[in-house]
């Protein structure tokens, strides 16, 4: 049994070491937001936060989480000011990619509650988005980000600002 | 129990200044889907009960391009019902969701708002014409005078209300009643943008898509095949793996060897220790340098199919003041939807009969259940199909070869759920991907630099005739064995082959020159291919735009007005070509900006773009300032889903446009993942996306892939601006 914290609570898996916490996720935890797309760290849709920083859980060991936070789009509650954001600027098309897009903005948001517009697509560009929702993507974390409501307590990784 | 074929066909009359209107030949002989007990369900598509549900069975698939939102407005704008109090399922397979078109329930070319608006606004007139008899004969009153609104009908004196919901067990009474249609400068719902139903669960991350159904003791299933088109195995060891923690079953199927596991993990490192070797096949010496070669030899060697003549270019060759010859080339490129391909299904055997369950994200149910057949011992019937949310389709969930291989593997293992799932490089080496095609293009201008003769030949492979199998499978009745539907539909394949009008799509010119001719070679290099986001458009509106600029520059014209010459001042071509160079300031771009421009018609739908460039100091790299696009779709269902569509047909173009191309080595894919055929990301987006709709009152047409085909010559012909280099080959280089 591997133990770590996911969304703010204790879990223990019995899963081989090398299991990604991508398919720990979903395979032996039901927790089908985050998404499988690449496999190798390519395309972001996996991304979830380790200790608060976005990661790529396709390619993230379960031996290597031991212990750690882990926190997904299933932790933010469905009402954060990101979730709003997306929202409100009918960002997804077919959705697929938008689990880690909010990940890694609120990732970003959480170091970086101002971003300018370079920022936010350095910050983004590890994570695809075949539709092309890019444009609505960047109006969402510009809200997000000038949001009054947001602050870092919004953020899982409450210690990280 | 058994169902009367009732078709109605009502007489049509104008009653009160509205046309009155009868549904004609809607079939109820086969159950609607999904029906409630007891429910109102006056036709395939609505139900309405009596605790107060709206249930809307969404006939086109959902993959982001917004028929989850845009649909049901339509039939709400005749009910008269708030769309947001609808509950939304995808439908399962009937008659009535069937195209008249393709006589098939896929969802593909840009046809499904085009297809569904005149039905669905009648189904919901009907409907509500239905309630409206029902309440007026409750209160003894004329039904003309009474009225609607937002699922309430209203009495003549405006003082007694009924919900729609009270009334559904009273409308099943009424079911032949005559409607009017709304008139359009009555519509509430049509034309306002909305939020999309899905966009909350798109954000939160319980929007459900096909990887994520879940079922009692789901197993997870991979599938080794091989890597070289038309391989089969040589030979194949599974005793190494079958021991492997969580293996479940190791069976051969059609495409390859599948190996079942409690997860996918599981499943994905069992596959790589799977010892296996392969027979290569009859294409085991083709590579991407000889398909082209053979397509340039055919246009040299070849007469190709005349696909459009008018007056005669062979009479115009010797004459003309000066003739302009240039070869364009497109390669093959790749889908690569966010969700990878999957499917799930569960085989059950009673009484020695196996019937089968199963969740596709495809954008073809009824072709997904056919190619399920064709794979298996079950026929259609025995198959039920749900549709699911997709990650993505742009052409690629159009042919279900996952359905087929889930299916195979489900049979093998009866009572057991299982979901197939590809891996990113599965899906990237086992494609049906966008043809390559190649261009050989010449035109003549006379001494006054007025066109006069425009030759364009393409070679280009027929998709039709690799589908042609399974849609004749799932177009001819049940009773036709599956072999004989199957060796029906290669035979016509074979034959439609060279008249398959989709590689020549956009090829035949809206200008207007004496002398036209547009040839087609069809050449089968045996890569699979299908349908990509506006298919023939995507490479031919890339070459005649790209070539009528060419003209334009040799005729000393500017590239717009050179194309309004040619263009009917009234027509379509005209007016999105005029919008989106006047929103451009075509002509007036700053200092170190360039232009360039371009229109097409994929799909009956216009669009025009321009596009803003500037040069890196190196010269070889430059920045998209900017794309104008203007576009005309008939009227607006939600003029947020045309935007987010024109952005996102721009960007997805932009990918092709200038990203690597597929390649091919041995009878393979060369490439595997995002790190080889890399696509566009965040930061590499236009700096700025600018789209501008016509308005208009006529019947809509599509819009989910016509942003697609005008970027590539637009962005070329700036390009071209800038640095006076022509790029006639895919993906745009600067050297």
């Amino acid at each position: 049994m591997t133990s770590f914290i996911l969304n703010g609570e204790n879990i223990s898996v019995d899963a081989e070491p090398d299991t990604p916490i991508l398919w720990v996720l979903r395979d032996h935890l039901n927790k089908t937001g985050t998404k499988f797309g690449c496999g190798a760290g390519l395309c972001g849709a996996c991304t979830v936060l380790l200790d608060g920083q976005a990661t790529r859980s396709c390619l993230l060991p379960l031996a290597t989480a031991a212990g750690k936070r882990i926190d997904t789009i299933e932790g933010l509650g469905g009402d954060h000011v990101v979730q709003q954001a997306w929202v409100e600027n009918n960002v997804p098309q077919c959705g697929y990619c938008q689990s880690g897009q909010i990940m890694s903005t609120v990732a970003l948001l959480a170091t970086n509650p101002s971003p300018s517009e370079d920022e936010i697509k350095t910050a983004l560009a590890g994570n695809i988005c075949r539709c092309g929702t890019y444009p609505r993507i960047l109006k969402a974390v510009k809200q997000a980000a000038s949001s009054s409501f947001y602050d870092a307590s919004q953020s899982p990784d409450g210690s990280a600002s | 129990m058994a169902f009367s074929r009732r078709k109605f066909l009502l007489g049509t009359g104008v009653i009160g200044g509205g046309l009155v209107l009868g549904l004609s030949l809607r079939d109820n002989s086969v159950p609607y889907p999904a029906a409630i007990e007891g429910s109102f369900n006056p036709n395939a598509w609505l139900q309405i009960t009596e605790d107060g549900q709206f249930v809307f069975q969404l006939h086109k698939t959902e993959m982001g391009q917004g028929v989850i939102g845009s649909l049901p407005a339509i039939l709400c704008e005749e009910l008269d019902l708030d769309p947001q109090r609808l509950t939304i399922q995808h439908a399962g397979i009937h008659p009535d969701f069937a195209d008249p078109s393709t006589g098939g329930q896929m969802t593909g070319g840009s046809t499904s708002v085009k297809a569904s608006y005149d039905i669905l606004r009648d189904v919901g007139a009907a409907a509500r014409a239905m309630l409206i008899a029902a309440a007026a004969n409750r209160w003894q009153q004329n039904a003309d005078d009474c009225t609607t609104d937002n699922g309430v009908v209203i009495d003549a004196n405006g003082t007694q209300r009924l919900s729609y919901t009270e009334l559904a067990n009273d409308a099943k009474s009424y079911l032949d009643t005559p409607y009017v249609l709304k008139a359009a400068k009555d519509f509430r719902y049509i034309g306002k943008a909305e939020t999309r139903p899905d966009a909350l669960q798109k954000s939160t991350g319980t929007a459900q898509f096909g990887v994520d159904i879940d079922l009692p003791n789901l197993k997870t299933a991979v599938v080794v095949r091989c890597p070289h088109f038309g391989g089969t195995i040589a030979s194949w060891d599974a005793s190494s793996i079958d021991s492997l923690p969580g293996i479940i079953a190791v069976k051969e199927i059609h495409s390859g060897i599948a190996i079942v596991a409690d997860t996918y993990w599981q499943a994905r490192k069992a596959a790589g220790q799977l010892v296996i070797s392969w027979d290569k096949g009859p294409m085991a010496d083709m590579d991407s340098a000889k398909i082209k070669q053979q397509q340039r030899d055919l246009i040299a060697n070849e007469k190709p199919r005349v696909m459009m003549e008018e007056g005669d270019t062979s009479a115009v060759w010797d004459s003309a003041a000066t003739i302009i010859e240039a070869d364009y080339s497109v390669p093959f490129t790749h889908h690569s939807p966010m969700e990878p391909q999957n499917a799930t299904a569960i085989a059950t055997e009673r009484d020695g009969e196996m019937t089968m369950e199963m969740w596709i994200p495809s954008q073809s149910p009824d072709l997904s259940r056919a190619v399920a057949a064709h794979f298996t011992s079950l026929t259609a019937p025995q198959i039920t199909v749900h549709t699911t949310l997709m990650g993505g389709g742009f052409g690629r969930r159009g042919y279900p070869d996952f359905a087929g291989e889930a299916a195979a593997i489900a049979e093998q293992l009866p009572s057991v759920a299982v979901k197939l799932l590809w891996s990113r490089e599965d899906d990237m080496q086992h494609d049906y991907y966008r043809a390559s095609s190649e261009h050989r293009l010449k035109a003549a201008l006379d001494e006054d630099g007025q066109l006069i003769a425009w030759d364009h030949t393409l070679v280009a492979s027929s998709i039709i005739k690799t589908m042609a199998v399974f849609m004749a499978a799932n177009l001819l009745p049940d009773w036709v064995p599956a072999s004989v539907a199957e060796s029906m539909g290669k035979s016509a394949g074979g034959l439609i082959a060279n008249y398959d009008p989709i590689p020549c799509e956009g090829a035949k010119i809206p200008y207007q020159a004496p002398n036209i001719t547009v040839g087609h070679l069809e050449y089968d290099s045996g890569v699979p291919t299908g349908f990509w986001r506006s298919v023939g458009f995507s490479y031919n509106i890339f070459v005649v735009e790209s070539f009528i600029d060419e003209l334009a520059h040799k005729a000393s014209a500017d590239p717009l007005a050179f194309r309004q010459r040619y263009l009917d001042k009234d027509s379509q071509w005209r007016s999105v070509l005029d919008l989106a160079a006047e929103k451009a300031n075509w002509g007036q771009s700053q200092p170190g900006i360039f232009q360039g421009i371009a229109v097409s018609e994929p799909f009956s739908s216009f669009c025009a773009m321009v596009v803003d460039v500037s040069i890196d100091p190196d010269g070889k790299n430059y920045t998209i300032e900017k794309v104008v696009a203007a576009v005309d779709c008939g009227i607006v269902i939600d003029p947020d889903v045309i935007e987010a569509q024109m952005e996102g047909g721009i960007i997805y173009a932009l990918s092709a446009a200038v990203k690597a191309p597929v390649s091919f080595k041995d009878g393979a894919t060369v490439e595997s993942n995002f790190h080889d055929l890399p696509v566009i990301r965040m930061n590499e987006i236009p700096k700025r996306i600018e789209v501008y709709t016509i308005k208009s009152d006529n019947s809509p047409t599509g819009i989910g892939e016509i942003g697609v085909p005008a970027l590539a010559p637009a962005l070329a012909n700036a390009l071209f601006a800038a640095t006076g280099q022509r790029l006639r080959d895919l993906p745009l280089r600067l050297t």
